[in-house]
């Protein structure tokens, strides 16, 4: 009897085992050094690493999918994955309609590129990724602003003259410039920091990892990440 | 792929070329464009089934059923396609989860809609959360089936309707007049000759169907587009073959292709309508008439 109930106590813990589903955190694959796609068409870069570590630390499964940025947010409320990871500044907006992780990285610099070095970045044509921090500062600058739904896009559009300059975050222009594009003005500190976009109903995912983020930040592993993939750009917490 | 592409950094010209144009994400992009053809083998039978069956009700003697057919062909055609991909499938696949939520978690007790979220229990997930990769690729690419169906189907449904008006009544006529019954002058008479009527609208839609597979990355399938977007994007010093922006030359790729694909489809669809022409009372017939006489 006692081993009858020893088996199914352990089929019961197998089938909970096997019943616990993998996190699915979606990412874009486009914004080098955050999350790219590497040479060998693998997902890659700064949030892919870390995001696997974390998973480690809360001991999630963790699968990637590659999302369109346009509908990253619709497709996480509709329940098609769990979590974003994909360089998603935290700001009030984003807010209402989802919910965070604590930031893993401080606020950054956004800077705008440009070809000429006395371009003004607050009129004329500035290029931005629709839907993100820069778009909302360029509308709101004075500038006129062009979206694009890719940040190559971005780039492409200064070099071929459609837009004056472009404003991204700085770790991504400074991953592009060079052939005579190049950083110009001062830097603008936006957002709240990069955090993991989350269902507001799924508190114990969040829960888990707030808590592996503040393992991370404890022990300085998050800091050598950070140093890793941004070198002297990187802000260490 | 090649042995001495074990160190792209130090490779020049030629063999900096062919390492480049083998690597695993290049693989992946020749790979894609298996995917957009296949589509179109799939897609294209089951529009013209879904056209079939919206002719057919669109010119039923039940009212309830010809009302169905005219409503298909008179929604589906008025709506634009890029919303039509964007509303639609997000609408059936959550329709989809909300139908197993029913049958498998009768007992379940919070909402559905949460505000803006979409929360059915775990079990009625479609495809299952833990399902492979693979599973929910091939999930998307059916549910990209169903809407390219859906959507060209009814376009070919008002074409097919055309097609079998344009049938002359006399031919119907004599099939009744030698006794059959109205399935099978439509079987027999009706079905063989109106294809010469409906070829020109089809093969329209078939061009028009080639072209509108780049819609295919709305739904979240890396298709041709995709890839050649980001293969040509300028790729840093990060990357094992930096580059700059390359996008001109692989969407001139792009565009070879699809001419290749259009001219082909040309030749046949010609070669088929030459065969449909055959023996009718058409202008083209009548000219291979002559021409044989």
């Amino acid at each position: 009897m006692k081993k009858l109930l020893l088996a199914t106590a352990f089929a019961a813990l197998g089938t909970g085992a096997a019943l616990a589903d993998p996190v699915r955190i979606a990412t874009e694959g486009a914004y080098e050094p955050y999350n790219f796609i590497d040479d060998k068409g693998e997902l890659a870069g700064f949030e892919i690493v870390l995001g696997n570590e974390l998973c480690k630390r809360a001991e999630l499964e963790c699968v990637w999918v590659k999302n369109d940025w346009d509908s990253i947010i619709p497709n996480l409320q509709s329940g098609n994955y769990d979590a974003i990871m994909a360089g998603m500044s935290i700001t009030p907006e984003r807010r209402e309609k989802i919910a965070f992780s604590e930031n893993y990285t401080q606020p950054s610099p956004s800077a705008y590129a440009a070809l000429s070095p006395d371009t003004p970045t607050d009129s004329g044509v500035i290029a931005a990724q629709v839907g993100t921090i820069q778009a909302a500062h360029v509308a709101a600058s004075g500038a006129q602003l062009l979206e694009f739904a890719t940040p190559d896009e971005t780039i492409a559009a200064v070099r071929n003259g459609q837009a004056v300059a472009v404003m991204a975050d700085k770790d991504y222009l400074l991953s592009v410039v060079g052939d005579g594009l190049d950083i110009v003005g001062e830097d603008v500190l936006l957002g709240e920091g990069i955090g993991i976009g989350l269902r507001q109903s799924d508190t114990e995912l969040k829960g888990k990892f707030d808590a592996a983020i503040q393992s991370m930040k404890a022990d300085g592993t998050l800091n050598a990440l950070i140093t890793e993939w941004f070198q002297e750009e990187g802000i260490p917490f | 792929m090649f042995e001495f592409c074990a160190e792209p950094k130090t490779l020049e010209g030629l063999a900096w070329l062919s390492c480049y144009l083998t690597t695993p994400k290049h693989m992946e992009f020749y790979f894609s464009f298996l995917t957009v053809l296949s589509l179109l083998a799939v897609a294209a039978p089951a529009a013209l089934a879904f056209g079939f069956g919206g002719a057919m009700a669109a010119r039923s003697h039940h009212a309830p059923v010809r009302w169905f057919g005219n409503i298909y062909t008179a929604m589906v055609r008025g709506v634009p396609d890029i919303v039509f991909f964007l509303f639609f499938v997000i609408a059936l696949d959550q329709g989809i989860e909300w139908l197993t939520h029913q049958i498998r978690c009768p007992d379940w007790t919070q909402p559905i809609r949460q505000g803006l979220e979409f929360r059915v229990c775990p079990a009625a997930k479609v495809p299952p959360n833990n399902a492979s990769h693979f599973a929910h690729q091939v999930y998307a690419f059916a549910l990209a089936v169903l809407t390219f169906a859906i959507v060209f189907g009814a376009f070919a449904a008002n074409v097919l309707k055309g097609a079998m008006d344009a049938v002359p009544r006399a031919q119907i006529e004599t099939a009744e007049a030698y006794g059959m019954t109205q399935g099978q002058a439509f079987r027999r008479i009706l079905v063989p000759q109106m294809w010469t009527y409906a070829l020109p609208g089809l093969s329209n839609l078939w061009l028009i169907l080639i072209k509108a597979t780049p819609l295919l990355f709305l739904l979240g399938i890396q298709d041709i587009v995709y890839w050649a977007r980001e293969l040509g994007a300028s790729k840093s010093a990060r990357f094992d073959y930096p580059h700059p922006d390359w996008r001109l030359w692989y969407f001139l790729g792009l565009l070879i292709f699809y001419l290749l694909l259009t001219r082909l489809s040309e030749i046949v669809l010609a070669r088929l309508s030459r065969r449909f022409s055959h023996g009718q009372a058409t202008r083209a017939g009548e000219k291979m008439r002559r021409a044989a006489a």
